[in-house]
């Protein structure tokens, strides 16, 4: 047996999860409209894949922002020799450029704040070793992304405490919740350093309101700690009420710039997880310096940054993707929790993100987060589609989903609908007081594994077992 | 950069300490450089660069190869109907495509003699990500790795920075060539033990950098059986490997221990594509563990540092391509041979030696007989003076560690042909005025020696601050960080 580290061999990478069986269902079965059209549909996947088309076409328009074209080759050397870790001015112009439009103009950013890092993965984790020793903790609202498990804690030995939010205000963050989780911390003896919010919200798919980002501005004003933003969906905002960044509110309010801190990436806002373009956003200039540095970690490549700087330069091309993009995840949206209302399966009203929070609470045959697991391997197992439990996102309260819409065609997304309308008629029949029914489908299957609530599928870049087929598909 | 009071209390100790390893005197070089960069044209009189050790020698073979295989961008006509899927492609795993062709590169590097499981390619934000992330992976906090000296200037953030890992250099001395001794291994081991400090490793660069050369099979059977014997791990950093030039051939730690009896989970490679190919925006570096925990937790850790799909595509399929790459290497190694020995030639021609050396972008310059007294100090005035006076930003041996004062690393790959006979024009300046300088001191009586003194060979140093024990130099450490108008900003050409 060979030493290796403590981080290597303990489980904060997050992935020892009874949630291996919705990523395997989905992986030895994988939904293809051909080959396989009883497979599970995977809608645990926060991709936007909707505006691909748009994009493609502006890439075939413009050859230059290609290092590979006869247009652009002649740049193929000096960019590949380009290692600065101050990035591409042309790059951290464009993307200041983008955060502004998205934000609708309403504020600027400076170029020279920009900081590269590996995807917003590696934004978080180089922000959490800026600003927090090990021991040290950070605030977060729940339900809450499950990856933060990961990209906070785990090499940097910093922890995170819940701010506990609830369904009967629609989990809304209170200066309440906020002091108590505060002082939940303070008794465990940890020393909050920060707060991170993610706006909008993942998972639940909806934006904080300017009394909400106030609030929370002088909260960690008045305890001197950080505010951290993460703002990566933030041109998912597909219809009013309109986003509000931190970068707006402190204009607004009186506070000490050097503790807001705004986490940015293109996974979400444009579809690209894979170009791993995270950004680091700081107001204070020794975490902009120190950032800086550590993106020598997991820097953009050069490549990469060429052919974002071109894109995001092109004014034209933004402004209308940002409407293409509304236009698109508005329609999926409505359609889908249309559908989904029409079979009495209710969701939080939401107006961002690539996904919807589910209310299946009636469909628990308890309370519990037991019989939420239930719930959900007969979701993957019968109804056959991959979404994400609540309890993986730390919900204090069993019974909602995260279901994804944004990753599918409109054909898929119909079989998606239809699997969940004959499995809501099928309850329904079924909680009629009919004797002979009681043998049918809700028998719910028991294997029952409580642990750590973490699903594979939830975390980006995520670890699908080797067969994935994203390693394998090539339409 | 100073850090008041309420920083301290508001960041965090990894935020507000030196050991990203920029702090240091060495920014004259830089500034320099940066304030005066040498042009052909434009700037004649300019300092010319040669601490960036860079590998732009064949350029014109990738760009012939990328005009010759659109289909190998996501965003020609040819490629575009795979931007979707690689746009959208996350996973750590990384292209399979990408992974054999890396495993391929690799194994060819090594002249076939060891082939590579693409299974066991795990990538990561360059070499700087991958030792970053081998050392989270092996150690912990306050635990440490032995380092042969000289060693790259990196190390010093790469290995410690946000991993609170130590570095102990084993040192080596010029009397032996700089040889990896297992006494000096054994010395450093017993020594660390002794002060209660935890090895839990050795890391070596092989072909080394700063000497460029490479490490015999003895040495590496040594090294595998000490790291054995002790039951600690060994990382062998050998992104230098393609950039062998002449023999002895590049023997890896891979080759090595396929007939050894050794402990195959000690045994981890680092690789880049950022020195053999020249790619060092593209930001590929590769983890390769014998070890199936590593390369399981490696694989994990990688979420921080992936390699961009569309690179991963690009070079999936540049490296795929059989003739692409031999035609490569042969032309890489001969270009690199050639412009060494024009360097190795005109050096003998002025009485500089250099270590021997077949690999690396670089060669180690001994200027010993040029210090005025064989002291650190002495040699941080003769590089003022070569910065200043000669115009050559070169890179000291302080800043690798170097026990010995008056070695220095020199960059040779990254100027064209033409640079090249500048930068040799002035180092013969250089020595021969200092030679003619001391033969006339030694003809005249002290008096008028004062005057001759007064000139050229008068070390000017603008500071007498004290040496510091990490000194680094910003432009030797990849990725760079040069001051806000560096050419590498500003170049277009």
């Amino acid at each position: 047996m060979v030493a290796i580290s403590k981080i290597a061999t303990g489980n904060g990478h997050g992935e020892d999860s009874p949630y291996f069986d919705g990523w395997k269902a989905y992986e030895t079965n994988p939904f293809h409209p051909i080959d396989r059209p009883d497979g599970v549909i995977q809608m645990g996947l926060a991709e936007n894949q909707l505006c691909f088309n748009f994009i493609k076409k502006w890439v075939m328009e413009h050859p230059e922002a290609s290092l590979c074209s006869a247009e652009g080759v002649n740049k193929f050397k000096e960019t590949a020799l380009f290692q600065d870790y101050h990035g591409m001015p042309e790059f951290r112009e464009a993307v200041a450029k983008f955060m502004g439009k998205v934000r609708g103009g309403r504020v600027k950013f400076d170029p020279d704040r920009i900081v590269m890092s590996g995807g917003a993965t590696g934004a978080h984790e180089m922000v959490a070793f800026c600003l927090a020793d090990p021991g040290e903790a950070f605030l977060v609202p729940s339900p809450y992304y499950p990856g933060f498990d990961r990209d906070l804690r785990w090499r940097t030995g910093v922890e995170l405490v819940p701010v506990v939010c609830e369904s009967s205000n629609n989990f809304k963050i209170t200066r309440a919740a906020l002091e108590a989780a505060y002082e939940k911390a303070k008794e465990a003896n940890l020393r909050v350093k920060g707060l991170l919010i993610t706006n909008p919200s993942n998972p639940l798919g909806t934006i904080l309101d300017r009394d909400t980002l106030k609030g929370i501005v002088k909260f960690i004003n008045e305890k001197n700690i950080h505010l951290i933003g993460d703002e990566i969906y933030a041109a998912t905002v597909f219809m009013e009420p309109e986003f509000v960044s931190i970068s707006e509110i402190i204009e607004e309010v009186e506070c000490n710039r050097d503790l807001i801190h705004i986490v940015y990436s293109l996974s979400k806002d444009m579809g690209f997880p894979g170009f791993r373009v995270g950004i680091v956003y700081s107001y204070n200039d020794a975490v902009v310096s120190c950032a800086r540095k550590m993106s020598s970690f997991g820097l953009v490549s050069s490549q990469t940054q060429h052919l974002i700087a071109t894109m995001l330069s092109d004014d034209d091309f933004v402004d209308s993707f940002i409407v293409e993009s509304k236009e698109q995840l508005f329609k999926r949206h409505e359609y889908f929790t249309l559908s989904l209302s029409q079979v009495g399966i209710g969701s939080l009203k939401s107006n961002a993100g690539l996904f919807i929070w589910m209310d299946l609470r009636k469909l628990l045959k308890e309370k519990t987060f037991d019989a939420e697991m239930d719930l959900w391997r007969v979701i993957i197992n019968e109804v056959k589609l991959n979404v994400s439990p609540g309890s993986s996102f730390h919900c204090d309260e069993p019974g909602w989903f995260r279901v994804c819409f944004a990753n599918m065609d409109e054909n898929t997304m119909e079989v998606a609908l239809l699997r969940i309308t004959t499995f809501m008629h099928k309850h329904n029949e079924a909680m009629a007081p009919r004797k002979l029914c009681r043998r049918a489908s809700l028998k719910l299957s028991l294997s029952r594994r409580r642990d750590d609530f973490m699903s594979q599928n939830m975390m980006s870049p995520h670890s699908p077992i080797p067969q994935s087929p994203l390693v394998r598909a090539r339409t | 950069m100073e850090f008041t009071r309420k920083n301290r209390q508001l960041l965090s100790r990894i935020a507000t300490n030196d050991r990203h390893g920029e702090n240091s005197p060495y920014f004259d070089g830089w500034k320099a450089y940066d304030s005066n960069p040498f042009h052909p044209i434009h700037n004649p009189d300019g300092v010319i660069q040669m601490g960036l050790a860079e590998n732009p020698l064949c350029f014109d073979l990738i760009e012939k190869w990328i005009r010759e295989n659109p289909d190998a961008s996501i965003c020609t006509a040819e490629g575009l109907d795979k931007f979707k899927d690689i746009a959208i492609y996350q996973d750590y795993h990384g292209l399979r495509e990408f992974r054999e062709a890396v495993a391929k590169l690799m194994g060819r590097v090594g002249g076939n003699r060891v082939t590579f499981d693409p299974n066991r390619i795990v990538m990561s934000g360059g070499a700087t990500g991958a030792n970053e992330t081998a050392i989270f992976c092996l150690a912990d906090p306050g635990d440490a790795f032995l380092v042969p000296s000289p060693y790259y200037a990196g190390f010093a953030r790469d290995l410690r920075w946000r991993t609170g890992v130590e570095i102990v250099p084993v040192h080596c001395k010029s009397s032996n060539n700089f040889r990896i001794t297992r006494a000096a291994l054994e010395e450093a081991y017993e020594k660390a033990q002794r002060s209660n400090i935890n090895i839990k490793g050795v890391i070596i660069t092989n072909p080394s950098n700063p000497l460029g050369t490479v490490l015999d099979k003895e040495t590496l059977r040594s090294l595998v059986s000490f790291v054995t014997d002790k039951k600690i791990h060994l990382v062998s950093d050998e992104i230098y490997a393609a950039t062998v030039f002449s023999s002895p051939r590049f023997i890896s730690v891979a080759e090595v221990m396929q007939d050894m009896d050794c402990n195959r989970d000690l045994i981890h490679i680092i690789y880049s594509l950022s020195k053999d190919m020249g790619f060092p925006g593209f930001r590929v570096g590769i983890v390769y563990s014998f070890n199936d925990d590593v390369t399981n937790c490696a694989r994990k850790m990688s979420s921080f540092g992936l390699v961009s799909s569309q690179t991963q595509f690009l070079l999936a399929s540049m490296l795929s391509d059989d003739e692409f790459v031999g035609n490569f290497l042969r032309e890489s190694s001969k270009r690199l041979a050639k412009r060494r020995h024009v360097f190795t030639k005109g050096l003998e021609e002025v009485g500089i030696s250099t270590i021997k050396s077949n690999a690396g972008l670089f060669f180690w310059m001994d200027m010993r007989p040029l210090l005025k007294e064989q002291t650190t100090k002495a040699e941080t005035e003769l590089w003022r003076v070569i910065i200043n006076k000669v115009k050559l930003n070169v890179s000291p041996g302080s800043s690798f560690h170097c026990s010995e004062p008056g070695w220095f690393r020199v960059c040779f790959a990254n100027m064209d042909d033409k640079t090249v006979e500048v930068a040799l024009d002035r180092i013969r300046e250089f020595v021969l005025q200092g030679k003619e300088e001391n033969n006339h001191e030694a003809d005249k009586s002290q008096g008028r020696a004062q005057r001759w003194r007064k000139q050229n060979l008068r070390l000017s140093f603008s500071s007498s601050r004290l040496y510091d024990e990490s000194l680094m130099s910003p432009h030797m450490i990849s990725p760079h960080s040069p001051i806000p108008h560096s050419p590498l900003v500003r170049a277009r050409t």
